[in-house]
């Protein structure tokens, strides 16, 4: 759990972040959002430190962040930033193991770590361990990025703008590569962005930041239906807040169930029960079917999902 | 192996030079008919070749050190203020010539190799100072943060990750500095250093050209000899602690 009380961080006579309280429960995702000046890096820089705050409290795992010895507490959280901070001069599994290393972890238990890391990133060990940063694609080489900062396994996972600097198709991949993550290893995580989509569809709970103050904290849900403010009002879309609500929800939610699950026909068409509802609506438009049917992971038929009933409930 | 060949060359050639100058005797003969002696014959180039790269050696290694750690000292947090200081004075010292330098330092420190070695000093600092504070100053600074932000000591970030990337940029800056310091230390002869100048200084003086020669040849060849040891070190840096492929 980190808790910030009362923090200001000042440079000079500009107050960068302002008097602001937040706190990130253990196991939640959650994602500062604002435009650029808005205090968010600030903020998460402080959390580690590499910014120490002009007033107020930082609390990790109700510890003082201010007494702990500074190795020891960036040690124990993941780092990840825009343009992924790879050391260029060493190689790909070089970089992911710098913490174990530094932790000094035997030899062996490295090599199995960044074999392990490397392929719950999808990228193959053989082909990727021994390239160096500049040797991959944008996308490759935040998912390195990634892979570094999970690698000591630590509690905490900070991530400043990770996918910022990628394009939109890569962004969104490595979106879904992090919830996918997220369920399976429950960090704590503090993810700064500026693109409100990242932050809906990533975050358990969302602070928008405006002028170094937390304008509103909740969930991706609260945010769309209730905006606290016309700032969090704009910054959310007025006009579109319905797919973004959409978005949200899986197809599950909203199916009617088949007594048990059917095994498809081959070639069968479909939706899966992950897939969202926004995504469920889309194909309905453009295919103008009144029903889908839905898929579980394992390709059986367990439900359909209805034009009406999506229409009625999504939102 | 195949990146030492040039530097072993040039330093055959140059031994054989040394020790073998007199065999030409009859070449410089045809430079200078009317002359009894025309091979220098006060020293023995051997012992000559010897003095002059020992200080360039002693200057060079003195020289190196401090300007790294000047450059070091001025981009760490606690020297930031003064960084604007050091890069100045690194360049405004590129604009002295190197005779100069040791003009001046004579009235202050009097002849020989003492006064020599200090005006090396001084003067090979500069280079390096300012490709050390280039190399530093060029790392992408996220790698900085990354490297900090991950838990890095300030020891651990200058020598595992400040260093390596910007070794090929201050070993650049070593190889100005050693390879205008061999030319400078020749000077050092008009202020009564013993080095490869003497026999220049000498033949200028009394109008004998292959004596100029001479020592000209084995200044020429040593420089390019140190030259092209220092590519070849850069090639190994580059292939040892920053590849920018991979090895094959």
């Amino acid at each position: 759990m980190i808790e910030l009380k009362n923090v200001t961080r000042r440079f000079g006579q500009t107050v960068a972040v302002d008097h602001i309280d937040l706190t990130v429960e253990t196991g939640e995702v959650c994602v500062l959002v604002g435009s650029s000046g808005c205090g968010k890096s600030t903020t998460l820089r402080m959390i580690n430190r590499l910014l120490p705050a002009s007033s107020g409290e930082i609390l990790v795992d109700g510890e003082d962040v201010t007494g702990m010895d500074l190795q020891r507490l960036r040690l124990n959280m993941g780092y990840a930033i825009q343009g992924t901070g790879l050391f260029p001069h060493w190689s790909v599994a070089r970089n992911i193991a710098l913490v174990p290393r530094l932790l000094k972890w035997p030899k062996e238990r490295i090599d199995a770590r960044v074999t392990e890391l490397l392929q719950m990133l999808e990228m193959d060990p053989a082909s990727f361990a021994d390239k160096y940063p500049q040797q991959l694609s944008g996308g490759q080489a935040q998912r390195v990025g990634v892979a570094r900062a999970l690698a000591a396994d630590p509690n905490i996972l900070l991530m400043d703008e990770p996918f910022g600097a990628l394009d939109a198709i890569t962004r969104e991949n490595l979106q879904l590569e992090m919830l996918r993550l997220q369920r399976q290893l429950k960090k704590t995580t503090v993810f700064v962005t500026h693109d409100i989509d990242e932050a809906l569809r990533l975050a358990t709970r969302i602070a928008v930041m405006d002028q170094g103050r937390i304008v509103q904290h909740d969930t991706p849900e609260n945010i769309l239906r209730r905006p606290a403010s016309d700032f969090v009002e704009n910054l959310v879309g007025k006009q579109d807040r319905g797919l973004k609500l959409m978005a949200l929800r899986p197809v599950r939610d909203l199916m009617t169930p088949h007594d048990k699950p059917r095994p498809a026909e081959p070639g069968a068409d479909g939706l899966k029960e992950d897939d969202s509802l926004r995504l469920a609506l889309s194909v309905m438009l453009w295919q103008d079917l009144r029903q889908v049917a839905v898929f579980d992971h394992q390709g059986n038929e367990t439900g359909v999902l209805l034009r009406e009933r999506l229409i009625e409930g999504g939102v | 192996m195949r990146i030492w060949r040039t530097p072993v060359l040039w330093l055959a050639v140059l031994l054989a030079l040394t020790l073998g100058m007199d065999g030409l005797e009859p070449l410089f003969r045809l430079i200078q008919p009317d002359t009894q002696s025309v091979i220098y014959q006060r020293e023995t180039f051997l012992f000559l070749l010897g003095n002059h790269v020992l200080l360039v050696l002693i200057s060079a290694t003195i020289g190196t050190f401090a300007a790294v750690a000047g450059g070091i000292f001025a981009t760490r947090p606690s020297g930031r203020d003064f960084l604007p200081l050091v890069s100045q004075i690194a360049s405004i010292g590129q604009t002295f010539p190197p005779v100069a330098v040791l003009a001046l330092a004579v009235p202050v420190l009097g002849f020989g190799e003492g006064p020599t070695l200090v005006a090396l000093v001084l003067y090979g600092l500069l280079p390096v100072l300012r490709n050390t504070l280039a190399g530093l100053d060029g790392i992408d600074p996220a790698v900085t943060e990354a490297a900090r932000g991950m838990g890095m000591s300030a020891r651990q970030v200058l020598f595992q990750v400040e260093i390596p990337l910007a070794g090929r940029v201050i070993l650049a800056g070593i190889r100005t500095s050693v390879t205008i310091n061999i030319a400078t230390a020749a000077i050092g002869s008009t202020i009564g250093a013993r080095t490869l100048g003497d026999p220049v200084i000498a033949g200028l003086v009394n109008g004998n050209t292959a004596y100029v020669l001479q020592g000209a040849l084995l200044i020429g060849l040593l420089a390019l000899m140190t030259d092209s040891l220092f590519e070849a070190l850069e090639k190994l840096w580059a292939r040892r602690l920053a590849p920018t492929v991979s090895p094959a």
